[in-house]
This record gives structure tokens, sequence and C-alpha cells, in this order.
């Protein structure tokens, strides 16, 4: 409405209507009050209008006030220092645009964001109320964001949140910040909306639960796990990859009887991860069963004979009976078989061998890369540090730079199971002997930053490149990654690559030039990293205190 | 004053981007990489080399000291005012002496800095030796001003007849006229020189397709309008002050004649509307002594920044001198004497219920104005249905927000800002509501822009 307010003591507020509906349908229809009809009319109508309006404007009064919401929870963590907080003004500004377009020298602000929330949440500083909403609606368009940003716009965001449906998102992915619910201690509480919540906040539920305690967490399941619906149960299941342990052994049997055969394979799959489980054991009978040490060769060799068929037991326990088209069925059986067998139970039936021997060993009939990338993926599954370190073998062997048995997806998640150290070592070895082109997904599973002499492989690699005389975008991938994760103290080292090189005959042309440039925007990222790492380590004199309304 | 150690916010430099994309190319040059060279002066000089995509690289300098609002100058080729160049230098400087240290200025910045400050200095003692040399003969002048009123005239009977004849066959009919007979009087009105009538004309216009309470709406600017046709065909017997006034909303030309007043001056907000001509800029002042609430308006070309830039929440040591007319707020900036600096202080507040009041009382001087700036003290921003009011801490009253209002980024940050607390807000109180435009945290803190 025009006026929302209500005017003062409007003497006739009927006076006003009837002024309207005149004007509405003409003086020459209706003769609006208080005048003649005729020539004057529409004028004596504007007068009379217009001291009315001047009247009703200004007998204007406040309307009564609505029910106000409740005050947002306190948060106690100390407020950014003011230079942080003008830097996370201008991330967040720099919302990523239409037009792309050549990057030139300037770094990629968006890209620091999520170092940014990592470092500012590690030293536990509060964020500016005013920046929640940029900083909301950025976790809102990039879900990869959204942890970090949700943790450090803390518990204002969610009050916000629940004001606004665009933030939403912050509802279900806190805990708890939907409805009333967090109270996990209040058994009654938790069982209720366990039994009545929508089925995103039972998730919620359910995931807090397992994280604090999970036998309770599993509990609470079996109270309803008969009559969840068939997609809830998968969901559910999947959730108690959290903190998995012995004590779930008897509810994932069960779970293998299950109706659905979603729901059968996953319960399979995370009893496999369980080593000491009967299903586990099971499938180290079965799988011992095909693979053995053959003696009658020269050297000892290991021979393989694929299962003939998958029979009930073997479905049961989760092994799937169709193969994917393309492939024989009696590989694909063996392949689930070892997959789900304990690691640990090789060395005994081959000789007593350590798992760097057994990878080391010749197999038959061409079934060594079926049966290494069964194990590989069992020591995803099983975390199996020792076993990863074998299979992903020397970074400097020369198959390792191949497709080979193992992929570049496998081996980036079987240097997921390894320490920090030892994968950026692993990786850095592979660089050297490799170059980059292969290298961008394993960069990916390193920690940031990078260690120096990772760091080191990866800048003397593309050093490398550059005088190859390629061009810089071919790296774009590889570049990006460094901007982000090389140790910002590495910058000075890279300032002798900023000139533009000469150029020789075989190199692209320009080439030189657009290194220079991608590496002065390494430089100037980096730069850019180590002075917001500082601002958020300056504790700021009078800024340190916490941020409380006084 | 010596205040080179001040240096403005992130925000406060990306709010003189002229548009959105000079906004986002400003802040990727906003980092050390491609800048040489660079520095700032005492005097409120910033320059430096930016390598851009030539051999030569650009030239830059920034005057933040200078009287009308920082000044620029960039060797390139660029028509954004400023530039990319001078916003990054900026965004740079703002970020601290790392990259951006006290120096002595190069020559080819001190030079320019240097006829600037001489030509200003000309200008003044110019206009202070005699200002009739501008205008010309007086006679002329005033055979000039006195054809121009009687376009006026002509103009304000013409609308008077339109709208006698619209309100003859009804408000109902406008709805299926359309546009087009708007667009078609305010032309006229344009060609009688009163472009005030004009653009109250083609606000009419827009009206029909507003949304439901139109008819309401509609009869009242039809009847403001004719209030102010009437005051111009009567002016010679109102008060001086109020003739001024109808002068002014007719769209007459005035100037800034009243007596300069020196204050510690609040920069309380700048915003900027744009149609497809003209780029309209709003600054309001505070003055922290005299108490004067202030409106210094610029325009910039349709697409365009205004010059005039000043940094929200800072506030500056002027003159500034008003335009004639009763319940006129707006004024001219006259001499800087200081470039703007952070402060804490903080324009004093009042309630919802006064706040009305005040619109009311601005209402005596000026029956056309459509909102009076008011600070808000304690008010809870709070969600009323699909909408949103101020209301009270304190008091079982609130003030909505104008529809405008509800659709801003802004609110969200008023909202965050509040967390269900109160705040002291900055905006423009009126008969749609309240337009929040700036705010202040209960605690201690910064002004948070809202608009």
């Amino acid at each position: 409405m025009n006026s929302p307010s209500v005017p003062a003591d409007s003497p006739a507020p009927d006076a006003w209507e009837e002024l309207v509906t005149a004007a509405l349908l003409g003086t020459d229809r209706r003769t609006p009050p208080g005048g003649a009809p005729g020539r004057q009319a529409p004028v004596t109508l504007l007068d009379t209008a217009a001291v009315a309006t001047v009247r009703r404007r200004a007998g204007l009064k406040p309307a009564r006030a609505a029910q106000r919401p409740q005050p947002a929870p306190e948060d106690p963590r100390p407020v950014l220092p003011p230079a942080a907080a003008r830097r996370l003004a201008m991330l967040l500004a720099d919302r990523p645009g239409a037009g792309g377009g050549r990057r030139g020298t300037a770094p990629d602000l968006m890209e620091l964001l999520p170092q940014w929330l990592a470092t500012a949440n590690d030293r536990g500083f509060a964020p500016p109320p005013e920046t929640l909403p940029a900083l909301l609606d950025a976790a809102r368009g990039r879900t990869d964001l959204r942890p970090a940003a949700l943790t450090f716009a803390g518990p204002r965001a969610v009050w916000l949140a629940r004001l606004n449906p665009d933030w939403r998102f912050a509802l279900r992915a806190t805990p708890g910040g939907g409805a009333a619910l967090p109270q996990l201690d209040d058994p009654a509480e938790v069982r209720q909306l366990w039994q009545e919540g929508l089925f995103a906040e039972r998730v919620g539920l359910l995931s807090a639960i397992r994280a604090r305690e999970p036998a309770a967490a599993r509990e609470l399941l079996t109270t309803t796990w008969p009559t969840e619906r068939a997609e809830d149960r998968l969901m559910f299941l999947d959730s108690l990859r959290t903190g998995l342990g012995p004590q779930d052994e008897p509810f994932l049997e069960q779970a293998l009887a299950d109706r659905s055969r979603n729901v059968r394979a996953t319960a399979a799959e995370l009893l496999s991860a369980l080593p000491g489980s009967a299903l586990a054991a099971r499938m180290a009978i079965r799988a011992g069963a095909c693979v053995a040490l053959d003696h009658t060769r020269d050297a000892p060799t290991i021979s393989v004979e694929a299962p003939h068929e998958c029979d009930a037991a073997m479905e049961r326990d989760g092994v799937v009976a169709k193969a994917p088209a393309g492939r024989g069925e009696r590989s694909w059986w063996f392949g689930q078989l070892v997959e789900a067998a304990p690691l640990g139970t090789w060395s005994g039936r081959l000789g007593g061998r350590t798992p760097g021997e057994i990878v080391a060993l010749p197999v038959t009939d061409d079934w060594q890369g079926e049966l290494h990338a069964a194990w590989c993926r069992a020591a995803v599954r099983q975390r199996d540090g020792a076993w990863a370190r074998a299979l992903l073998g020397s970074p400097s062997a020369p198959e390792a730079g191949g497709p080979g048995a193992v992929s570049l997806a496998e081996r980036a998640k079987l240097l997921g199971k390894l320490g920090s150290a030892e994968r950026a070592e692993w990786v850095a070895g592979f660089i050297a002997t490799h170059g980059l082109s292969e290298a961008f997904q394993l960069l990916g599973v390193c920690a940031v930053p990078w260690s120096g002499p990772l760091g080191r492989a990866v800048v003397d690699a593309l050093n490398i490149a550059r005088d190859a005389g390629s061009y810089p975008w071919s790296f774009s991938g590889v570049m990006g990654l460094a901007e982000r994760c090389l140790d910002p103290s590495e910058a000075s080292r890279l300032d002798g690559l900023l000139a533009i090189p000469d150029e020789p005959e075989d190199a692209s042309p320009g080439a030189g030039g657009y290194w220079a440039e991608a590496f002065q925007r390494l430089v100037t990222t980096l730069r850019l990293r180590a002075a917001m790492i500082e601002e958020l380590d300056t504790v700021s004199p009078s800024g340190g205190a916490p941020s409380g309304g006084v | 004053m010596t205040q080179q150690g001040v240096r403005w916010t992130a925000e406060q430099v990306l709010a003189l981007a002229p548009d959105a994309a000079s906004r986002k190319a400003g802040s990727k040059l906003g980092a050390a990489g491609p800048w040489s060279e660079a520095g700032s002066s005492d005097e409120g000089t910033v320059w430096g080399l930016c390598k851009g995509s030539g051999s030569k690289p650009y030239q830059t300098v920034i005057d933040i000291a200078d009287a009308a609002g920082p000044a620029y100058k960039c060797s390139c080729p660029s028509r954004k005012f400023p530039c990319k160049h001078a916003l990054g230098l900026l965004l740079l400087w703002a970020d601290g002496e790392g990259a951006v240290p006290p120096a002595q200025a190069p020559d080819w910045a001190e030079q320019w800095i240097k006829g600037r400050r001489q030509r200003a200095e000309e200008k003044r003692t110019a206009g202070a030796s005699g200002s009739s040399s501008a205008s010309g003969d007086p006679e002329a002048a005033r055979r000039r001003a006195e054809r121009r009123a009687a376009r006026v005239t002509a103009g304000a009977t013409e609308l008077e007849q339109r709208l006698a004849d619209l309100l003859r066959g009804g408000l109902a009919g406008a709805e299926q006229a359309g546009y087009g007979m708007w667009e078609e009087t305010a032309a006229r009105m344009v060609d009688a020189q009163a472009p005030g009538l004009a653009a109250r004309v083609r606000e009419l216009g827009a009206i029909p397709a507003s949304g439901p309470g139109w008819p309401v709406r509609l009869l009242e600017e039809c009847a403001l309008l004719h209030l102010l046709d009437q005051g111009w065909l009567r002016r010679e017997g109102l008060p001086d002050a109020l003739s001024d006034t109808v002068r002014s909303r007719v769209g007459l030309p005035a100037s800034a004649d009243g007596p300069p007043v020196r204050d510690r001056w609040l920069v309380l907000a700048q915003y900027d509307t744009a149609d497809v001509k003209l780029t309209t800029r709003r600054i309001w002042l505070y003055g922290a002594d005299s108490g004067r609430t202030a409106l210094l308006l610029s325009y910039g070309a349709a697409g365009r920044a205004p010059e005039l830039a000043l940094p929200v929440g800072l506030v500056l040591e002027a003159e500034v001198a008003a335009f004639p007319g009763a319940g006129q707020l707006r004024a001219s900036l006259g001499e800087q004497f200081a470039p703007p600096a952070p402060t804490s202080i903080r324009p004093p507040g009042v309630t919802t219920a006064e706040a009305t009041a005040r619109y009311g009382q601005a209402l005596r001087d000026d029956p056309w104005l459509d909102s009076v700036p008011v600070t808000l003290d304690r008010v809870v921003p709070t969600p009323d249905g699909d909408s949103w009011q101020l209301a009270d801490a304190d008091a079982d009253t609130a003030l909505p927000l104008t529809p405008a209002a509800r659709a801003r980024p802004g609110l969200w940050r008023l909202v965050s800002l509040s967390g269900g607390g109160p705040v002291k807000v900055f905006g423009e109180c009126g008969h749609r509501g309240f337009t929040p435009l700036t705010a202040w945290p209960q605690g201690e803190g910064e002004a948070v822009r809202l608009c």
C-alpha cells in the first residue's frame, strides 16, 4: 500500500474515499463531494485532493510493531582484525563474473576465499556481522565453500538463514540448525525429532549423534529400521561410515539380508572395511581359493583361478552377479572378492611376504591388472598405508608415468592413505621424473601449503615446461593449484622467472611473455596469501576482545 | 591537519567506481603485481605506474585531498572516470603502507598536482573578484529569466488543463491510455523549460502499472502536481521562502548562495539513482557542530558516475552553502580544509514517532517532500509478513520499510548487523515508509553502508 502507516485522526476517511471514487470515474460521471458539477468540478476536486493528501501525509503515525525476532545467539569468538575484515570484504566483492577472458597478472581472489576461511577458522575469529549476507551468498553459489563458510559465519548466520529462504542451505548444513533440536542430551527430544522430523533433519540428527556417540546413533537407527523406505535406509546406512567399528557388525550383518539391493551392497562394503568381521573372513576364504603361489616356474609366480560361479552366499555377501557390459563375469566376480578380502590375509597365503614383495611378484596369464586394481580398492577401503605404499611403488619407476595397472584416480586415492609428508615426497618424485602433464590429480591430494621439496619440484617442472616452449595455459590447472597451494615463502625464489626470456627458435610465438605473466600472477598471489595470513595473525590492540554486545 | 596516515577502506574506494565492470577491473588491479614506483605524500597525493598491455606503463595520480572530492589523472585511454587504474591504485593504497609507502612525489605527479592547485587558486580569486563577468549583462539576464518564466507559465497552464481533462474523464481511463500520453505531456513540459514538472509527469505515467492501490497514488500525485502548478501561477502571493521552494520544484536553476557553514561534516550516506539520461548522486552530510543535515547533489551522464564521491562514515572539515527555498536541505560543498578522516561521531537519533512528526513538520515548508532525512535510535529490524519494519526497541511503534528498500541487499546487512538487537539507522522517512541508508552497531563499530 501507498501509505503503510495509519493517518492520525482522519476526520472523514469516507470523504477521501469519495474523492478517489470521483477521480476514478471522472467528474462528468460523479460529482465530487463538496463541489458543483460542471466546468470547475475537476479543479475543485484537485484542490480538495491536494489539501487531503498533504493532510494525510502530515498526519502519518508509526505503525504498530510486529513481533520482534529472537535475538541472535552471542558469538564468543573475537572479531576479525580490521585489516583482515577489509580483506574479507575484497575477497567477497570479487564475485566471478560472466566474462572470463585472459586472466593477466591479477590474482583470482575468489579462489583464495577457501584458504582465507580455513585460516580464519583456525585462528577462531568471528566475522563482522554485516559481511554475513555476502558470505552466505558466496556459499550459496559454491557448495564446496559451505562447510568452512558456515563454520566461520557462526551462529548469527544460522539465525539469519531462518529469516531468508535463499540461505536455507545453512539450516540443512548445520546439524540442529533447522528445527529446535540442539539438545542431543535429551533422549525424549531426540526420539521425537527422529520419529517426526523431515528427512534432512533426521539425517542431520543421525550424523550429529554418530559423530559424538557411534553406538547411540546405531541404536536410534535400529528403532525404526524396518519401517524406513529403501532410499532412506540407504542414506542412513551411509551415515554409519563415520566411526565405523566392530560393534556395528551385527547390525550390518542383518542388513545383508535387506530387501533393497543397494542397501545390501552398502552393508557388505561397510563390513568388508572391518577386517575382523565374519563377512571379511568369508571373503578371505573365497579370494584365497582363487589365488595361489606357483612354485613350478623358475621364479615364484602368482597364479589366479577366477571363480566359476557366483553362488547365493556370495551374492548375499554383496557380490554383484551381473557383470557390466564388456567385462567377463569371472574376472568381475574375482575383482569383487579380492577387493572385499582383508589385505592382512595375503601375507600368510603367499609365503609370509611383505606387501611390497607380494606386489613385486609376477602374475600369470595377464591377471596382474585385475589383481592389483582389486588390491588398490581394498587398500583404499581398508585404509591400509603399507599396502598403499607398496601398490604405489616408486614414483620414479617408468611405468608410474603411464596409465599402467593403477589408474591416476586410484593412485590419488592410495596417496590419501599415506601420511602427508610421505605423500608430498612421492608426488615430488613423480613430478621430477614424469613432469606435470599427469600430476594435477595427484597434487590435489597433497596437504596445503605444499612441502618444500614438492613446491620446488613443481616450480622446476614449470620452468622446464617453459623452456620447452609450450604455452602456459597447457598447465593452467597446475598453475592455479600452485597459486593456491605453494608455500608463500617460496615467492622470493620465483623472482628469476618473472622476466620475459629470449625466445628460442622452436618456441611457440609469444609464449615467453605469457609465461612471465603467469609467473607474475603466481608471485602476486603468493604475496597476497602471505599478507592474508599475516593479517589474521596480528592481534589488534582494541579488537582483541570479544564482540559481544554491551 | 596531518591526515596522511588515514587510508580509506576498500569499500570506500570501490564506492567511487562508475559501474560494476570498473569495480571488478579495479579490484583486480588492487594488488601489487602490475604496480611499480607507487607512493603517497603527506599532501594527499597517491601515484604509481601500472603495467598495461603496452610497453610503457600508465602513469596514475590521484589527489585525495582536493576540495571537491578526489581527482584522478591517468595516462590510459579509458573514458571511465575514475579508470580502473585509479581504482586499483587507491585499493592498493587503502591496503596499507606495504605497497604504497609514504614518499616524495615524482616529477610527473608533482607537476599535475601543482597545475591543479594553481588552477583552483586562480578560480577562487577570480570568483572572489567579481562574479558579474561570468553572467554578463544583468539586464540581458533579467530578460532571459522573464522569457523563461513566461514559458514555464504557459507550460503550467497547459498542464492544469490536461489534469482537469484527466479528472473530468476519470483516472480509470489513464490505465488504458498507457505511458504514451504521459511521455508526450512530459515532453511538452521539457519544451516549456520546466524540468521539475516534466519529471513529475513522467512519474505519473508509471503509477497505473505500480500495483494495487494505484488510483489513490495517482490522485495524490495529480493533486500535488496541481498544487505545484498553482503555486507557480500564484507565486507572487507566496512568502519568499516558499516561492523559492516552488521555483526549485518546478526546475528553475538556483545557486547555493546561502552563507557557507564551516563544520565537521560527517558523510552519512551516498547513493546513485539513474534514469535513461542521467545518473543522480545524493550525498547526505551531518554537521557535527551545527547539527544540520545537508544534501549534496551531483550528476553524471547516463552510465557514468558523477564526479563527486565522499566515503561514508568519514568526517571532513569543510564549508557547505545552502540552496534557497523553505525546507530545502540541498547544499553545495565549498572548500575542504582536510581530507576525509575516520571518526567516532554519530548523528543523534530519534524514535519512530519523532521521525514521522519530523516529516509532518517538514511538509509545512515543502508540501511536495517525499521524505526527510532522519536518524533512528535503538530500532530493531523486524519481519512483518512479507515486509520489514524498524521497530522501536523501547516502544510498541515501528516504521515500515519502503518497497524499494525491501528488495535491496542492504536490508540483509542491516538485519545481520542488528542480530535482533537495537541499532542506529540513518535513512529517509516519508509517506512510503522508511529507506535505511546507513547503520551503526549498538556497541563500538564503523558505519555500515546499506545502499
